[in-house]
């Protein structure tokens, strides 16, 4: 039992976790208000990283003004997706709808593949980086970072859902779109507005990795890692979704950290998740607090 | 198949039978044979090449049909098409290198453990209403993957395994041209057997599912049962597909059969059209011709301003992929009904000339 390891381990998942909920938390953001199964949560993320990555590294704009921008773009870009693409979609078969998302991802990987090359980059130092001893601990200062920016998007998210104006006109909208209408809530600006903080969030999240693993298309896993997170704290619950990625990450350091001392399989790691989604679909299909689907004729 | 435009007046259908016939015309069906028995010939004319094409393209067909009883005909989408089209190829290269069945019958056999594994993976997310086998499928992808690279005695790991020619009792065929009949006795064999599904109760209950499945359960149709059903046939052709292409190549690998090439299966049925059964081959050789094709614009591009403005040489691939990806998105917003639907059109066209209507 190699004690230290299992616990930093267990620290890592935690970070990994959180950002993994950051993301399945905008992921169930889009599914809730829009009930559109978003295939291109991951490439969200790599557009914001690729984006901050250009005006920092190529333009050389200070960090303080470059993530601002980015973040705007990331809105705008979700604005422009929703309104360009979405939108004419609505009242088509909800499997075309996933079908446009699979398709849109396809295109976003190609086409930043394209401008930004294949090679993973560095991102520029933004933090100086050093270990902090934390309890016995030796953490690095961009793994609190992380942690920090990932709580604070959820705390900003949650109020955001309790006490703002548009949080509640979104939260009447998930529960039935007619009904928000007719009491005058523009179910358009709402749908738009929900991609657009999905993919601002997103950008956030994708930056966050980059800081700490450098810019690469491998950054898309995390969209599809949404998909356990998301099944697991049930489809349409943004409290579960946080709780679902932060599950799953925990879970596959666990995994690493049983395979690399007791199985020696290998790559245990990244298939974890998979097994899981499966069994949660067999044994509680709409995972820990998502809701039953009743219907009434 | 025909739409109701192609109907000419006077036409009236008093039986179920003529109804729901196959070919409305002797014309049609006389066609249908002739286009058939053409095809018998190609091997006489088309060079390597395009043999190897039109191979391909009946390959890649049969899967997508599979694919498109899921996803035309149900109303659900999987997107772990390509790692059943894998286990297919692997099966049967398995089962006909260490075991004493002949390939001929490795093939059948290669569809139906395709088929069980796929209901493993499905019967789980068919319980549930809504779109949980997408999500269900994905996981399919990934974990399949997986365990292809790890199950040494299976698949070979990471060295490619080898899968012995196409034969029938001892006679082994050899080379493309005698490939090809193998390839378009199973396409012309899918093809029929899925159009007869669709004419069946069977068939009738998954398109009922896919337009309503609430009307459809309270009619007294299992949804689970049917879900299930139409889910392992869509695995079982893609096994099947699976193992023809581990024949032709001789060796399987796992290079390219990521999840690329699950969404690439899903191009071939939106742009052929989903729930058309004719439209899945318009699809499947649009997909298949798109990248020759670009090659082929490429190079006589080369030297040009566009190619080097876009640098071709070096990016055509992703320049592929893009083109791949923008053209389900257009399909899906200009043309729902794909290929198979401007076919109709075209069709009626001529039939009706020089009027519209």
């Amino acid at each position: 039992m190699n004690t230290a390891f299992l616990i930093q381990l267990l620290v890592n998942g935690l970070v990994v976790g959180t950002l993994y909920g950051v993301v399945a938390m905008s992921f169930v953001l889009i599914y809730k208000a829009t009930q559109v199964v978003n295939f291109a949560q991951g490439e969200l993320l790599l557009v914001g990283a690729w984006v901050c990555w250009a005006l920092l590294a190529k333009y050389q704009v200070p960090f303080w003004i470059g993530m601002p921008m980015t973040l705007v773009f990331m809105f705008v870009f979700g604005i422009a997706i929703q309104v360009l693409i979405l939108r004419p979609m609505i009242g088509e078969p909800i499997i075309s709808v996933i079908m446009v998302t699979i398709g849109l991802s396809t295109v976003f990987q190609a086409a930043l593949k394209w401008m930004f090359g294949v090679n993973p980059q560095p991102f520029p130092r933004v933090f100086e980086s050093q270990s902090v001893n934390l309890l016995g601990l030796q953490i690095q200062t961009v793994y609190i970072m992380s942690l920090v920016v990932s709580v604070a998007m959820m705390i900003g998210m949650a109020w955001f859902f309790r006490a703002s104006k548009y949080g509640l006109a979104m939260r009447a909208t998930a529960f039935n779109q007619q009904v928000a209408q007719s009491l005058g809530i523009s179910v358009k600006s709402v749908f738009a507005m929900a991609w657009a903080i999905s993919a601002t969030v997103s950008a956030v999240a994708g930056v966050v990795v980059a800081v700490v693993n450098g810019v690469s298309s491998g950054l898309a896993a995390y969209g599809i890692k949404v998909f356990p997170a998301a099944i697991l704290g049930g489809l349409d619950s943004v409290g579960g979704a946080v709780l679902g990625g932060i599950i799953i990450g925990l879970l596959e350091n666990i995994a690493q950290y049983v395979d690399s001392q007791y199985l020696h399989w290998g790559n245990l790691y990244e298939i974890a998740p998979f097994y899981v989604l499966i069994i949660v679909l067999m044994i509680k299909p709409y995972g820990l607090f998502g809701t039953h689907d009743i219907e009434r004729i | 198949m025909a739409g109701p435009a192609l109907i000419p007046a006077g036409d009236f259908r008093t039986t179920y039978a003529a109804d729901t016939t196959i070919f409305p015309t002797r014309t049609s069906r006389n066609f249908a044979i002739a286009g058939v028995l053409l095809l018998c010939l190609a091997p006489q004319f088309f060079s390597g090449y395009w043999l190897s094409i039109l191979i391909q393209i009946g390959i890649f067909s049969i899967a997508a049909l599979g694919l498109n009883i899921l996803v035309g005909f149900t109303g659900q989408i999987s997107i772990g098409h390509a790692a059943f089209f894998l286990l297919g190829a692997f099966t049967s290269a398995y089962i006909s290198n260490n075991a004493p069945i002949p390939v001929f019958f490795a093939i059948p056999l290669a569809g139906i453990v395709t088929a069980l594994v796929g209901l493993v993976f499905g019967i789980p997310a068919a319980r549930l209403k809504g779109l949980y086998l997408v999500i269900a499928t994905l996981a399919a992808q990934y974990i399949l993957l997986d365990f292809f690279s790890r199950a040494e005695w299976f698949s070979g790991g990471s060295v490619p395994a080898s899968a012995e020619p196409f034969s029938i009792f001892g006679y082994a065929l050899r080379g493309d041209k005698q490939y090809f009949y193998v390839v378009l006795a199973y396409v012309l064999a899918s093809y029929v057997l899925v159009t007869n599904l669709m004419r069946t109760r069977d068939g009738r209950a998954l398109v009922a599912i896919r337009d309503h499945y609430l009307s459809a359960e309270i009619m007294g149709i299992n949804l689970t049962k049917y879900r299930t059903l139409s889910f392992g046939l869509a695995a079982f052709f893609a096994g099947i597909a699976g193992a023809l292409y581990a024949h032709y190549q001789l060796v399987v690998s796992q290079e390219g059969f990521g999840i690329e090439r699950s969404i690439l299966f899903l191009a071939m049925i939106i742009i052929g059209g989903t729930g058309s059964i004719m439209g899945t081959l318009m699809g499947t050789a649009f997909v298949v011709l798109l990248p020759e094709s670009m090659e082929w614009l490429s190079l006589q591009l080369k030297g040009g301003a566009i190619d080097h403005a876009l640098s071709l040489n070096t990016n055509i691939t992703f320049l592929r992929e893009i083109a791949i990806g923008l053209i389900i998105i257009a399909f899906l917003m200009f043309e729902p009904d794909g290929l198979a639907h401007r076919w109709r059109q075209i069709k009626a066209y001529w039939k009706l000339y020089p009027f519209s209507h």
